[in-house]
């Protein structure tokens, strides 16, 4: 089934026995250090790093951004937004009308779009690299998060995949029934008002009736045990100090060049 | 000797007195007045009218019923001595719809989410997902996706993920109703080899009873009115005349009794079909090299199809789950796009609106196809069945008040035009989702398994409504699994499996 997100295309071996703890952990950590100043330098070193990791993921370049383009040009947008619209300082690089741009204000746009990316691409990592059992598992088991979210989550999940269905599905339903997706504009913002709440009317009946079947299996009282157990390996400490690696490299980097910033300074 | 004669150890031994349930906001209780005894290992066949309460009592054993906010009880249900909500994992539950009681994206982490909500030990609950799995006859890798199982499977996969908490009583809610044929089978030989294995009390609810009448040895039948209407082994209940003539009042498939059905037999002697109606067999629809796809860019269904429709006859679209019969039935409705070859209307039923129905704008396809598609829900658009009925006449700008009262009289919903059709029963739907599609006089209408899970009192009102507009020269698609509503309606049979279709001519 091709809208089935519990059970993805995985790639990279390695990173898949990984436990996704280590994977987040490592995440949250360049998360963290790119967050903490606007430069050009601590995202591009960050990005770097990453993009040397790619071959973990074990699919070429052009299958990346095959999957991630969205990202790509959400990055491009905001990069050019930015450079447009900046504070202009700097000697000037092209000015056409209203289109003014600086060696500050392309300074500033560059930064913003590689460090658009340098932290979409931890997130990549892993949803590319993690199986959303596993994850759950690791939560509940490593981070001890209630089982009740993180096995709710996971069931939700599946339903994702059956909403792209149903939605499908309703459309069909629908233009059978004289309701279709022509006529004015008008109309059809009415058309898709009513197939969304057509959705959410069939969503929540879904969601009910798993419900009843989870707890028809006993689940949602007391306590409960894990058939597959959540754990750690020297693989994880290497994701961990790559991790931190990658962090501090980016932070490092950006105060020898001077471009350091750091936001609540 | 039977399992009731000898009971394991483990089974459980049910005791109701003068239960009843009422769901939050219902003015009726759902199940009322209950007064039962059932015996460690003994097996149960639970019967009753559409609303008599079968499920609510299921669900009342599996203690599933019980916070004040989720309705008012009375009277006492017990396990063992015990309330069902108390006794978790004592009972298992089976319910009916295999897609919607799948939780997790493994078929061995399926099983293993029952134990595991049991806090059973993990070398433990290994253990008994190998078991689980091997009694319900489930050969498959513990990592097999459950995505990609057939209905049947995923019903022994449900019914495995239950046994998983070793229940002493095991309940199934119309487990084989959404099934073809050898699902059925499949699914009731995997609970026959489980409960002589286990010796687990059984208590099943089933519109067939045919199925079930030989494994079973008690039916009891439940009064729509509250109450026991009949109780004893399946060779008395279901054999004396009487027991019988009520039962088949209330809707229950008695076996050897076929629902009493109007309307005359298309084609058959006595007709008065499409002869005397002068529009005989014109072609409505012809597909030629057809070839059919859920999506643009997926995998093909079914190709190579070439068939014609025509006016006044039946026509039965038969084959396995999955095997891609809704697909067909889809791009004969001018739902989905064909593939490959060509759909066509003839002008006769195309009128202005051009020869290829894929391509006819809603209020167009609305006239001239009807699609009843299986979960009646999928269809309702509006508040109200009054509303309903009228909406498709008046998207396609022929409202004709005099034709939706008649439909609605027809199809007996005049009593309910206020009701919302999301509370309607089972059958009520069905009868509301048929006559949605009849209010704008397609001239071909299509159904996708019209008479799944319903009682025998649907089922034939359906047949004896589908023959009389064959009579009037509608022609009639139907995907079904249901040997007798073919049987009944007559016409030809298209059998697809393995990707292609072949025509079966009477």
């Amino acid at each position: 089934m091709s809208n089935d997100y519990l059970t993805p295309v995985l790639t990279g071996r390695t990173l898949l026995r990984a436990n996704p703890v280590s994977k987040l952990f490592a995440a949250v950590v360049i998360t963290l250090a790119l967050l903490a100043s606007i430069d050009w330098v601590s995202a591009a070193t960050a990005l770097a790093c990453e993009l040397a990791l790619m071959p973990l993921l074990g699919i070429s370049v052009a299958g990346l951004a095959r999957r991630i383009w969205p990202l790509l040009v959400a990055a491009g947008v905001g990069a050019y937004g930015t450079a447009l619209l900046a504070e202009k300082t700097g000697a000037v690089l092209l000015d056409v009308g209203p289109f003014l741009f600086t060696e500050g204000s392309v300074a500033a746009g560059v930064a913003v779009g590689l460090r658009g990316l340098a932290l979409a691409l931890p997130g990549i990592f892993i949803l590319l690299t993690t199986d959303p059992t596993d994850l759950a598992d690791a939560l509940a088991q490593k981070l001890h998060l209630p089982p009740r979210f993180v096995l709710g989550g996971l069931a939700a999940l599946r339903l994702v995949g059956l909403l792209v269905e149903q939605w499908e599905m309703l459309g069909l339903a629908r233009h059978a029934r004289g309701v279709g997706s022509d006529g004015s504009v008008v109309a059809r913002t009415r058309n898709l008002l009513g197939q969304s709440f057509g959705l959410i009317v069939q969503a929540i009946r879904r969601a009910t009736r798993l419900a009843t079947a989870m707890e028809a299996r006993g689940f949602g009282g007391g306590p409960r045990t894990w058939a597959r157990e959540s754990t750690f390996s020297a693989l994880d400490a290497v994701v961990a100090v790559v991790g931190l690696l990658v962090a501090a490299g980016a932070v490092t980097a950006a105060v020898l060049a001077g471009t350091w910033d750091f936001l609540l300074s | 000797m039977t399992a009731a004669d000898m009971p394991s150890p483990g089974a459980v031994r049910v005791r109701a007195r003068g239960w009843g349930w009422r769901h939050a906001g219902r003015r009726a209780f759902a199940a009322r007045h209950l007064d039962l005894d059932v015996r460690p290992g003994e097996r149960v066949l639970l019967l009753g009218a559409s609303g008599a309460g079968k499920s609510t009592v299921l669900h009342g054993l599996a203690g599933l019923l019980g916070s004040h906010d989720e309705g008012e009880q009375e009277g006492e249900l017990l396990l063992d001595g015990a309330h069902p909500a108390a006794a978790r994992g004592r009972a298992g539950l089976v319910l009916q719809d295999p897609e919607t009681q799948v939780v997790l994206a493994r078929v061995g982490d399926e099983v293993a989410f029952a134990a595991e909500n049991l806090a059973v030990p993990r070398d433990e609950i290994w253990q008994r997902v190998g078991r689980a799995l091997d009694d319900v006859g489930l050969d498959l890798p513990l990592d097999h996706p459950t995505t990609a199982l057939s209905g049947g499977q995923k019903q022994r996969l449900a019914l495995a993920s239950v046994l998983a908490m070793e229940p002493g009583l095991l309940l199934l809610d119309e487990p084989t109703a959404n099934l073809d044929p050898d699902g059925v089978l499949e699914v009731r030989d995997a609970v026959v080899r489980v409960l002589e294995r286990t010796g687990a009390t059984l208590v099943v609810v089933e519109h067939r009873v045919a199925v079930w009448a030989d494994v079973v040895d008690r039916v009891i039948v439940l009064d729509a009115g509250g109450g026991v209407l009949a109780d004893g082994p399946p060779g008395t209940v279901l054999v004396q005349e009487d027991t019988r003539a009520r039962l088949a009042a209330a809707g229950v498939w008695v076996p050897g009794r076929q629902p009493a059905v109007g309307g005359t037999m298309p084609g058959g002697p006595g007709s008065s079909g499409p002869d005397a109606s002068g529009a005989a067999g014109e072609v409505l629809l012809s597909a030629q090299g057809l070839g059919v796809a859920r999506t643009r860019r997926g995998p093909v269904a079914v190709q190579d199809l070439a068939l014609q429709v025509r006016a006044g006859e039946a026509l039965g679209i038969t084959g396995p789950n999955g095997a891609g019969k809704s697909t067909v039935a889809l791009t004969l409705g001018g739902l989905l796009r064909p593939r490959a070859g060509t759909l066509t209307a003839s002008p006769g039923l195309a009128g202005e609106a051009g020869g290829d129905p894929f391509r006819w704008r809603s209020a167009q396809l609305v006239q001239r196809i009807g699609s009843v598609f299986q979960e009646p829900e999928h269809q309702f658009l509006t508040a109200s069945v009054a509303d309903e009925l009228a909406f498709g006449p008046r998207q396609a700008g022929v409202a004709d008040p005099a034709r939706i009262g008649a439909v609605a009289e027809r199809l007996r919903l005049t009593h309910l035009l206020q009701a919302n059709p999301f509370t309607l029963s089972g059958g009520e739907k069905r009868r509301l989702s048929v006559a949605t599609m009849l209010a704008t006089a397609p001239r071909v209408l299509v159904l996708d398994e019209p008479t799944f899970g319903q009682d025998a009192g649907t089922w034939a009102e359906l047949v004896t409504l589908l023959r009389e507009l064959v009579a009037d020269g509608v022609a009639v698609l139907s995907v079904t699994h249901d040997a007798d509503y073919i049987a009944a309606l007559g016409g030809s049979t298209l059998h697809i499996s393995g990707g292609a279709g072949r025509l079966v001519s009477r």
